[in-house]
């Protein structure tokens, strides 16, 4: 391309809206390439693709409305002796409802690490970017290295530790490795830069507002959204950590339900009628976390800009 | 004029926030780096000096088994150990097949989601990110009962073109778990590039076309250079994730004995502190898959910001 081209487009008229990411939809009307072949080929594409990433999960919900025989009896897509409702029970009765113990652990644990764990990471990436203190750039390449080590690696560490202690076993062992969120430190400076204004703080200092309380009053609120996006990303997180709950953690009635299923799996080899029930609560176990992503499209999307765009 | 001098001083001067030092800072960092020492360091430390000691039993083997210092010997032990290096090597082999196939799979659907002809962009979106909200274990739980014939709508509809496939046998076993970690992770990177996509100046595409260039063409070279960063990025965090691979294959593991209890490092190490009951060699091979991550992480960082320059 040369550069006289380049330069072409500034007297093309454009429309500003044109510009906007996401809102791009009428780009294609005045395209010359936009013919049907391209277009077919395209969304064609586009719909294999997400087929792919739909249809396992579609087989979820279609196997989740069979008993043991229809499952391997009739053909997957269709609709057997419809058997939802029993296989749920099935999942609630057994072990005397232990699966909804599971669920809560699980909400407790994620819960806890979405809503602490996140603020300690939002108050440290807040205070990287907004104030001066020896020794920042080291801090925070501690913080960087915390983001590269891989979560499982510290795992086992993380075992040998509690034990020495004795604290394997507990709630205590998967709440406090909850809290700590290196990658949540790197956002919150990221979102800190961003949001919140550096004449507003002092302003509010010119008011006479300490640090602490124009950290509550006026920070956190402007840092909301990338609060609310730490904490989802949090939450699925912990939701889907499966090693260091498997490791840490002996009793079935502290077991969240990644690993409870894990265990069901388990039955489920030597004894074929366990199957409904690992299914459906599998099934169950992602409804919430489907529903949230489903609600909180815009913060997951803002959320893994920020990651990605330095 | 005047004004705008003066919010550069306040500016520059508000990011030092006068008055808010090391003391409040340390306020705000205490709470993170507390948990960080506790859920990071800490572990890392006593697992470098657990995997320095071995428990030597005295002469018959009767009594209190004693702690040793033995140096490196265990680190030695856990290379010299066949099924650790073939572990390893097999991770490697894993990450062959696995990091082009996602990498290249969401590249090519993040430029279909930003050709001009497609449609229904939210929707696909919303379509390709739905794995994600799948956790690793259910995922896992998925695939091995679309892996496993009378049970599976693939298996069955492979059948009846007459095609004879064992998913989980020891040569498909492998393609069988990257394909799960293809299709866990490809959606979550198509929405990082995507985004990345729409950052991309629409005047240089104007000028391309004007130029005749097709949308092809452009796609190629001219999109993809100015995403490369993203690329990077999802490549760093690519190959930490990557290492920690133990979900799938644990899972996979009770559906198949094709899957090993030592089949890859992770495992491993699971197997030697929880199987063999060597928390000293379990402890060197946390160490070295967290070394192994840290120099992997550092030689994509190093090479994306060389490439990034030139």
């Amino acid at each position: 391309m040369s550069s006289s081209t380049l330069s072409r487009p500034s007297t093309a008229p454009l429309k500003p809206a044109n510009r906007r990411p996401g809102s791009r939809s009428n780009r294609g009307s005045s395209n010359r390439g936009g013919g049907f072949a391209s277009k077919f080929t395209v969304n064609g594409l586009l719909i294999i693709g997400s087929a792919y990433m739909v249809v396992p999960v579609l087989w979820l919900v279609f196997a989740s409305t069979k008993n043991a025989a229809d499952l391997y009896g009739t053909s997957a897509y269709a609709l057997g002796n419809f058997s939802l409702f029993e296989n749920i029970a099935n999942v609630a009765k057994q072990d005397g409802g232990l699966f909804f113990r599971w669920l809560g652990n699980s909400v407790m644990y994620a819960g806890v690490g979405a809503v602490f764990g996140s603020l300690i990471s939002v108050m440290a990436g807040y205070a990287f970017d907004k104030f001066q203190f020896r020794w920042k750039d080291s801090l925070f390449g501690f913080v960087l290295v915390g983001v590269l080590i891989p979560n499982t690696a510290t795992v086992l560490p993380m075992y040998l530790l509690a034990s020495l202690v004795g604290m394997t076993n507990t709630i205590w062992a998967i709440l406090i490795p909850v809290l700590c969120n290196p990658f949540g430190v790197y956002l919150a400076r990221v979102y800190s830069a961003s949001y919140v204004p550096a004449e507003t703080l002092e302003a509010a200092r010119m008011d006479g507002a300490g640090p602490i309380r124009s950290f509550f009053a006026l920070g956190l609120p402007m840092m909301m959204p990338g609060y609310i996006t730490i904490a989802l990303f949090q939450f699925v997180g912990v939701w889907n950590n499966f090693m260091l709950p498997l490791v840490m953690l002996q009793d079935q009635q502290l077991l969240p339900v990644s690993v409870g299923i894990s265990i069901w799996q388990g039955y489920s080899v030597p004894q074929p009628e366990f199957t409904p029930m690992v299914i459906t609560g599998s099934l169950l176990s992602i409804i919430p976390l489907l529903l949230a992503f489903i609600m909180l499209q815009r913060f997951w999307k803002s959320g893994l800009t920020a990651g990605s765009v330095k | 004029m005047a004004t705008q001098a003066l919010t550069t001083t306040v500016r520059r001067r508000g990011r030092a926030l006068a008055g808010t030092g090391g003391r409040t800072a340390a306020l705000f960092l205490v709470p993170f780096f507390a948990v960080f020492a506790i859920a990071m360091i800490a572990p890392v430390i006593y697992s470098l000096v657990l995997s320095f000691h071995s428990q030597q039993k005295s002469g018959l083997g009767f009594g209190e088994a004693k702690t040793v210092f033995v140096g490196v010997e265990n680190y030695v032990q856990v290379f010299q150990s066949e099924t650790f290096m073939e572990g390893i090597a097999r991770l490697g082999l894993y990450c062959l097949i696995y990091i082009p196939c996602m990498v290249g799979g969401a590249v090519v659907f993040a430029l279909l989601l930003d050709a001009t002809v497609a449609k229904a962009r939210k929707l696909f979106q919303l379509l390709v990110f739905l794995p994600h909200a799948v956790p690793g274990v259910i995922a896992a739980l998925i695939w091995a009962y679309l892996y496993t014939p009378g049970i599976s709508p693939l298996v069955q509809a492979l059948q009846g073109g007459g095609i004879q496939i064992n998913f989980l046998d020891a040569h498909m076993v492998l393609p069988s778990i990257v394909n799960i970690g293809v299709w866990e992770w490809t959606g979550y990177n198509v929405i990082i590039l995507f985004t990345a996509l729409q950052a991309v100046p629409r005047e240089i595409l104007e000028a391309a076309r004007v130029d005749g260039a097709g949308e092809i063409r452009a796609a190629v070279s001219i999109k993809f250079p100015l995403i490369l960063p993203a690329l990077s990025v999802i490549m760093l965090f690519t190959i930490i994730g990557t290492l920690q691979l133990f979900t799938e294959p644990n899972i996979i593991s009770k559906a198949t004995a094709s899957v090993t209890s030592t089949w890859v490092p992770n495992l491993w190490a699971y197997d030697a502190a929880f199987i063999r009951h060597n928390l000293n060699q379990a402890a060197a091979a946390s160490i070295i898959i967290a070394g192994l991550a840290a120099i992997l992480s550092l030689a994509v960082t190093r090479l994306s910001s060389r490439m990034n320059k030139s």
